[in-house]
């Protein structure tokens, strides 16, 4: 009884392909919702900073002067906070896990579009408020 | 009398998958004594509260362990949920016990696997291995992770489950039922396993009582303890019973986990069936002002959260009793008089994770 039960399962395992992927040579198992690593949307950010404050390992970094987005990849834990604050939608979740790095080559810095320009009527009411404060 | 010499065990060894350094005083073969050393990889995340919010924190409170991380995050935002008196939606409660079960099943599965490969029983640690990567697509599919799955918040959970998904889910679990079988009944009733197991490492039901062991270790040796029983979460709704053995010896460790398996299926069968609709989250306002004791069942036992918050984003104090700190001196007790062949497999019944112990 058992030595038929085992030559069933040398035939079974003899006839199957490997349980393994073959994984860098041949794509991963990915869903759609896998977190895989986050990218953005340079000209949808408006350098609000919400995705600075939320961060739970302070990975991202907005410069507001200079207008720019800066992820510490080493630091970033995929856990898709930022993406689920950002008011404009600009950053996404990628599926595909990022390629292997370095300390020194982990961080990502883009230049972003910044806010959005004020109308033009709003400008001068504010400057003409300035000297009423003053 | 024969001479006493000192054995160091770990924090490197072939069975250990973490740091933990054991002494073992042994004379002649016989283990009579055994001092454990902890604090290899402790990372100091319950100083952290202080420096991140306390709706970030569930994030580092799910990285306390690698294997059992849902269950962290959930025993946490239990706790923060009680102090702010929040009545969260019933289908998050449920969402929550389906994951908690999921990750139940799979640190099961590989606890299994690495068990098997302590023995030198390889073919068994592969099969059981291939068996958890079903549970961690299922995962993955459900929650965008397969081990850290990132899914609970404060006051609900992050991501919801379509109807056909969750009986998707259960099908693939029956499924793999019967492979589980095959599976479990080489632990049960291999003759070779049961000749390593059996009467070894035998820990009295007075000594698992007074020494505090909690989960597998306790039932193991007739202790009917399993925080699931208490109801959070959805557990309170679902019809199931604690697995529960009466030898105490690491083969009645080993059935509790086996037969363990099958009642987390059937609990998420259960679950998928009584599943109420509705909302997953709701708005959350203001901070924490008071303490709460949460408790939760990890796969190794009973996991406590304390936490303390004074009315502010950040909290006072988070402090955590994982399961296999607790489970240290009945390891001991159980170490004392063994044979040192026998150490490795007495020392992997208990589920050692390190990780959990040091946060």
């Amino acid at each position: 009884m058992t030595f038929f039960q085992m030559t069933k399962t040398v035939l079974k395992s003899l006839f199957t392909r490997p349980a393994t992927l073959m994984y860098p040579a041949k794509p991963a198992n990915i869903t759609p919702i896998t977190r895989g690593h986050v990218s953005i949307n340079p000209e949808g950010c408006i350098t609000c900073r919400s995705c600075q404050r939320k961060c739970p390992t302070q990975a991202i970094c907005v410069e507001v002067k200079e207008k720019t987005w800066e992820i510490d990849n080493m630091r970033c834990v995929v856990c898709s906070v930022c993406v689920d604050v950002c008011p404009t939608k600009c950053l996404t979740m990628e599926t595909q896990y990022r390629k292997v790095l370095t300390a020194r080559g982990a961080k990502d810095k883009f230049p972003v579009a910044g806010p959005k320009k004020r109308d033009p009527v709003a400008a001068p009411a504010a400057d003409a408020a300035k000297p009423a404060k003053e | 009398m024969s001479k006493q010499i000192t054995i160091p065990f770990g924090p490197q060894h072939p069975v250990l998958p973490e740091p933990l350094h054991l002494d073992l005083v042994l004379e002649d073969e016989k283990v009579v004594d055994v001092i454990p050393t902890i604090g290899y990889v402790h990372r100091g995340l319950e100083k952290l509260v202080e420096k991140r919010e306390y709706t970030e924190y569930v994030f580092i409170a799910e990285r306390i362990c690698g294997i059992c991380s849902f269950i962290h995050s959930q025993a946490y935002v239990q706790g923060i949920e009680q102090i702010m008196g929040l009545e969260i939606p019933e289908r998050a409660q449920y969402l929550r016990t389906i994951w908690s079960e999921y990750s139940r099943l799979h640190s099961h599965l590989l606890w299994l696997g690495c068990f098997a490969d302590s023995m030198g029983f390889e073919s068994v640690f592969m099969n059981s291995w291939r068996l958890r990567e079903h549970i961690l697509n299922d995962l993955e599919a459900t929650t965008g992770g397969r081990v850290i799955q990132g899914v609970c918040k404060v006051a609900g959970v992050r991501r919801d489950i379509t109807p056909e998904k969750l009986d998707e889910m259960v099908k693939g679990l029956r499924g793999i039922e019967h492979e589980l079988q095959d599976l479990t009944n080489v632990f049960l009733h291999d003759s070779s396993i049961q000749h390593r197991l059996k009467g070894i490492g035998v820990l009295k039901k007075e000594d698992a009582y007074q020494l505090g062991a909690v989960g597998p270790t306790a039932r193991g040796s007739g202790v009917a303890i399993d925080i699931r029983e208490t109801g959070y979460a959805a557990f309170g709704k679902i019809n199931f019973r604690p697995v529960v053995e009466h030898d105490g010896d690491c083969y009645a460790r080993c059935a509790i986990r086996a037969k363990e398996m099958f009642t987390s299926i059937d609990i998420i069968e259960q679950c998928a069936k009584k599943i109420p609709d509705g909302p997953v989250d709701m708005k959350v306002t203001g901070a924490p002002d008071g303490e709460y004791f949460s408790r939760a069942e990890q796969p190794r036992g009973e996991v406590i959260h304390y936490i303390k918050g004074n009315g502010k984003k950040n909290l006072l104090r988070h402090r955590v009793r994982t399961p296999t700190f607790t489970n240290i001196p009945p390891l001991i007790t159980l170490l004392k008089g063994c044979d040192l062949a026998d150490v490795p497999v007495i020392v992997l019944t208990i589920d050692p994770c390190i990780g959990c112990a040091e946060r």
